[in-house]
């Protein structure tokens, strides 16, 4: 009785394993069946760097460029903010705050990955685009430079917790070791802590801007949304997330621009698949040497 | 001629105390041994003299520790560490090179030419016995080291800041009796230079390096004599029981 028990749940486990294996799979392939359709109709060179995306005009236009370049005005721009403000937080966190506030600031840091971020696109919306405006005497706040700073705040919860981590995880010895020669404080950070931890300092930095990048809600409502080439961050843009979602609702099964929509589907998988690889390689790199 | 002065020293860990009421001088150029059980407390003397505990928040002491006649808690706290070096029980290298391992606590303190850099990380590994093995792997990682290498690098390190006093911190518990061998005849020859406390679980290497042998037991200094002495005729009953192995 007590095998047959056994026997059901290890094969029951195995099997819920086994499903989300098969889900992705299954996924994977939707996205390349419908996305790769879209060759028959343009080539791929057309495709991600033709400079006009106008899917309704006949015949549609669908070259990707100034969505691509919209996302990474966006997510490089979020990323000069947040990476070393993040890093910095991290630091203050695992090496210099007293124990209090490192309670209070780690508890900010997890309250601020809660917030959803349509939330953050809302209050963003309402305080974040007239002020950008405002400052720069442009005709609209909606704009690459207000996304940025958007997703900025989005990024920081992933960066910090991970970067402290990795700085956390750095042996006592190394720390003790500068001390002990008559390091000052900042010298063992900078000089020993930080390179001990950079491997999953890196790694922090790219999960942040895998989240950056896969971010879609906020980034659609205080962008602008204009899918031309951009020239400056103060321009308005659209990315590549917002596009999918912006369009979606209103395209014909099965039409160019349907399966347009699912090949920006799978430019988006090409390279979050890129970011998360290569953030896990420098995640697990110590453990390799 | 006295080095290290303390009086009246007592250091708590939260509630526990560690140390209670030890007073002892160390002199100049000798090397000097704490041995005692685990929990005897000597570690926490170790550390209390460059000011390592400093680092444990719930750490508090009484008393004082004059490091040539000065206070060690009112001289700055990284003066205080360069004079007074520290070489820990498990090989700590910093995942450097050799060289930089060596140059690390040289190039902190301020000195950036380079002959100077080169010349002291010579000095250093020559004192330290290893310049003969390491003056062709000098930009090899020092974690490609062995055990023993590793442990005289960090002596290396240490001496390459041009300390006063070293403090030893059971420099030898993971080593093997050879590379043993080679870091105690290290410290015979450094104490001609340089004033050593040297903590030690090995009673027989308190016995084979030490001039004067301090026995702790449960926070409390028992005896401090000349070493001789200690191992022929503790005048304590508890020491001869401890190197004799009946106890700890």
């Amino acid at each position: 009785m007590r095998k047959i028990k056994e026997f059901i749940i290890e094969k029951l486990i195995f099997f819920c394993g086994l499903a989300s294996i098969f889900f992705v799979i299954l996924i994977f392939l939707f996205l390349l069946k419908e996305g790769l359709s879209l060759l028959t109709i343009v080539g791929p060179f057309e495709f991600l760097a033709g400079k006009s995306w106008y899917p309704i005009s006949e015949p549609p236009q669908l070259g990707i460029l100034p969505l691509i370049l919209g996302s990474l005005f966006v997510t490089i721009g979020a990323a000069i903010i947040s990476v070393p403000i993040g890093i910095a937080c991290a630091v203050y966190i695992a090496e210099i705050a007293p124990a209090k506030i490192k309670e209070v600031l780690k508890a900010g840091i997890e309250l601020l990955a809660a917030i959803p971020s349509v939330v953050l696109g809302f209050i963003g919306m309402m305080t974040l685009v007239p002020w950008v405006k405002n400052l720069f005497d442009i005709p609209t706040g909606l704009t690459a430079f207000s996304g940025s700073i958007m997703l900025a705040f989005m990024a920081m919860p992933t960066i910090v917790s991970i970067a402290e981590d990795a700085l956390y995880s750095v042996p006592k010895s190394y720390k003790e070791g500068a001390l002990a020669l008559g390091a000052t404080h900042w010298q063992t950070i900078y000089r020993v802590i930080l390179p001990a931890a950079s491997s999953g300092i890196v790694a922090a930095v790219m999960l942040g801007i895998g989240r950056v990048i896969g971010e879609t809600m906020a980034v659609m409502m205080i962008t602008g949304n204009a899918a031309a080439i951009p020239k400056s961050i103060l321009q308005p843009v659209r990315t590549l997330t917002a596009t999918i979602a912006a369009e979606m609702g209103e395209t014909v099964v099965g039409s160019e621009h349907y399966f347009a929509l699912f090949a920006i589907g799978i430019v988006l998988f090409v390279i979050s698949f890129a970011i998360n690889v290569t953030s896990d390689f420098f995640l697990h790199k110590d453990q390799r040497v | 001629m006295v080095k290290i002065d303390i009086q009246r020293l007592n250091i708590w860990f939260g509630a526990a105390q560690a140390l209670k009421n030890i007073t002892m001088q160390v002199k100049k150029n000798e090397i000097l041994c704490a041995i005692g059980p685990s929990n005897s407390g000597k570690t926490s003397f170790l550390r209390m003299l460059n000011r390592l505990n400093d680092l444990t928040l719930s750490f508090r002491m009484s008393g004082s520790v004059l490091l040539d006649g000065r206070d060690i808690t009112k001289i700055d706290i990284e003066l205080i560490r360069k004079k007074i070096g520290m070489v820990f029980a498990m090989p700590s290298p910093l995942p450097l090179s050799v060289f930089d391992n060596v140059a690390y606590g040289v190039r902190m303190s301020g000195v950036r030419n380079k002959h100077s850099l080169e010349e002291a990380v010579e000095t250093a590994l020559k004192q330290a016995y290893l310049w003969q093995e390491m003056k062709d792997r000098l930009h090899e990682s020092a974690f490609k080291l062995s055990g023993g290498q590793q442990q005289r690098l960090c002596i290396a390190r240490t001496l390459a800041v041009q300390p006063e006093v070293i403090l030893f911190d059971e420099p030898c518990s993971g080593l093997d009796p050879i590379s043993t061998a080679k870091v105690e005849e290290a410290m015979l020859k450094l104490k001609k230079d340089y004033t050593i406390i040297l903590v030690t679980n090995n009673v027989k290497q308190a016995a084979r390096v030490g001039d004067r042998t301090a026995f702790f037991l449960t926070g409390e200094l028992i005896e401090l004599d000349q070493t001789e002495k200690i191992f022929t005729a503790p005048s304590d009953r508890r020491t001869d029981d401890y190197i004799r192995g009946r106890f700890g």
